[in-house]
């Protein structure tokens, strides 16, 4: 009888693979509204998807809410991807959802996280281009509705902290249809008008739709080309629009933008009184630090005691003096030294000495000479006794004396051969005691060989 | 100490702070360290007189003709 009855678990089984087999479970698209929405502290989403009739639960695991670019909150309007399965333990059938957008707003979504990363990229949002905010600025311009809670949260904080500064609302629209040209304008206006040191731009809180204008990208060029530096304050703290990432600083609230805009007269006051104080105090420690300073040095020895400086001097001096006189007397007689060493050394150079030896040289010199010319002049008459026998004998005149005679042409020649002369020529034969002139009577040639 | 009457509020703070950061810095000479004191008690007075003194300026408004004109809280309408 028992084979009739299926145990639970057969049958939730028999279930689950019924609605796993169905293809258009597999793959479903649904759209309701988020409620009873949990975050397990694993990370996994629990929720119940509802609408006017009718409510699934869900779940949205880790691995697939991580990439999701909302916080679902109760409530919400939301599109779903997911499939159908029975969670056997409890027999609940249940949606799994692998993607969700919120409902209705999805495409303003999909559009300002398009133009978020598009400005990222850009570098908008760089660090590097923030503007620094003053700290005490004059004249502040306020970009927003000239009605409604957040120009006077504005106006009044800034008032109540530092009365001195001047400000000027230039007022636009900040939702609708021409919100996004009515602010960019206004941006562009106050950069043209050259008044303010710094420009608070936001408005109060509201829907995604209502904050819309500070999405746009007019605005967010806008901020971004501003020469002066932007606050930005758009609804309350959990909304942040294009503009808050832009601007040079971000505040949670208009009352939290105006407290960064101005500081408060009040801490001024205090931070005066403060350097007044220190001031003072630093004062005195300097004169305290100089004061110590001329005491201890008119507490000094040398002031103390100065004729023991002087006595001490006057030792020194005498040490010196010793000292100079000492090297005095050494000088003096080295000096003494070598000037008796010099006087002896130059004794042995004396002139005279060489000028005997010089005398006895030239004696010597003068007596050897004349030896030598005697005998020269000795030797040299010799000589010419001798060359004069020699000349007597080559004499001509001596020759001519044994019978020797000269004959000359009449033109004075010496006749050296017969051929010279011809008959009848007349020549002259010189003896050595006389001429005899004469006349060629015949030529008779003598061949001897 | 007429030099300092013509600075700004914010110009006077500047320079009290760099005056403080001089004496700070020690081994100030005598001399200086009491003209500095005496500079930075002058700033010090003008800067609590001009907080203390402070006209509270108008808020304004640029109205349609872009020109400026006072401008009054609505304190009865919400956004």
């Amino acid at each position: 009888m028992t084979e009739k009855y299926l145990t639970v678990t057969a049958l939730t089984k028999y279930i689950k693979r019924k609605m796993d087999m169905d293809p258009h479970l597999r793959n479903i698209w649904l759209k309701g509204e988020i409620s009873n929405f949990k975050l397990h502290s694993r990370g996994h989403m629990y929720l119940t998807i509802k609408d006017d009739g009718a409510r699934i639960n869900a779940v949205m695991f880790a691995g697939n809410n991580r990439s999701l670019k909302f916080k679902p909150e109760d409530g919400m309007k939301v599109l779903i991807r997911g499939e159908i399965s029975v969670f056997e333990a409890t027999g609940q059938y249940q949606l799994y959802i692998q993607q969700m957008e919120p409902d209705g707003i999805g495409s303003l979504y999909l559009a300002f996280e398009q133009l978020k990363e598009k400005l990222r990229k850009q570098g908008y949002f760089d660090q590097q281009y923030k503007k620094s905010i003053p700290q005490m600025p004059n004249h502040i311009g306020v970009i927003t509705s000239p009605t409604g809670a957040a120009v006077r949260d504005i106006i009044t904080t800034i008032k109540r902290r530092y009365p001195v500064v001047q400000v000027t609302v230039l007022p636009v629209l900040v939702q609708g249809m021409n919100a996004a040209s009515s602010i960019s304008k206004a941006i562009k206006k106050a950069n043209e008008m050259e008044l303010f040191d710094c420009i608070i731009l936001g408005r109060g809180g509201g829907s995604i739709e209502e904050l819309w204008g500070f999405n746009e990208e007019v605005v967010a060029e806008a901020i971004f080309k501003s020469k002066i530096p932007i606050i930005s304050a758009v609804g309350h703290e959990t909304d942040t629009t294009i503009s808050d990432y832009v601007a040079d600083l971000r505040a949670p609230t208009p009352t939290g933008a105006a407290e960064l805009a101005v500081p408060s007269q009040y801490e001024l006051l205090g931070k005066i009184l403060k350097m007044k104080q220190s001031l003072n105090s630093l004062i005195s420690i300097t004169i305290k630090h100089h004061r110590g300073n001329l005491e201890r040095m008119s507490n000094a020895y040398a002031f103390r005691y100065p004729e023991q400086l002087i006595r001490q001097k006057e030792q020194e001096l005498d040490k010196a003096k010793e000292r100079m006189d000492r090297a005095f007397q050494l000088i003096v007689h080295t000096s003494s030294q070598r000037l008796s060493n010099g006087k002896t050394r130059l004794l042995t150079q004396h002139p005279k000495r060489r000028l005997d030896i010089a005398t006895k040289t030239l004696q010597q010199l003068v007596k050897q000479n004349n030896q030598l010319m005697k005998q020269y002049v000795e030797m040299q008459s010799i000589q010419l006794n001798r060359s004069m026998d020699k000349l007597t004998l080559l004499n001509p005149l001596e020759i001519m004396k044994r019978g020797f005679a000269i004959p000359y042409t009449q033109a004075g020649n010496i006749i050296k051969t017969s051929t010279q002369i011809k008959q009848k020529d007349h020549i002259r034969i010189n003896f050595h005691d006389g001429i005899v002139n004469c006349e060629v009577l015949d030529i008779k040639e003598i061949n001897d060989g | 100490m007429d030099k300092y009457k013509e600075l700004t509020f914010e110009e006077a703070m500047e320079k009290l702070e760099e005056i403080i950061g001089k004496l700070e810095e020690g081994d100030v000479p005598l001399e200086k360290a009491i003209s500095y004191y005496q500079d930075g008690m002058v700033l010090s007075k003008i800067c609590g007189d001009k907080l203390n003194h402070i006209q509270e300026k108008m808020v304004q408004i640029m109205n349609e003709q872009g020109e400026l004109v006072p401008f009054d809280i609505q304190e009865d309408e919400k956004q």
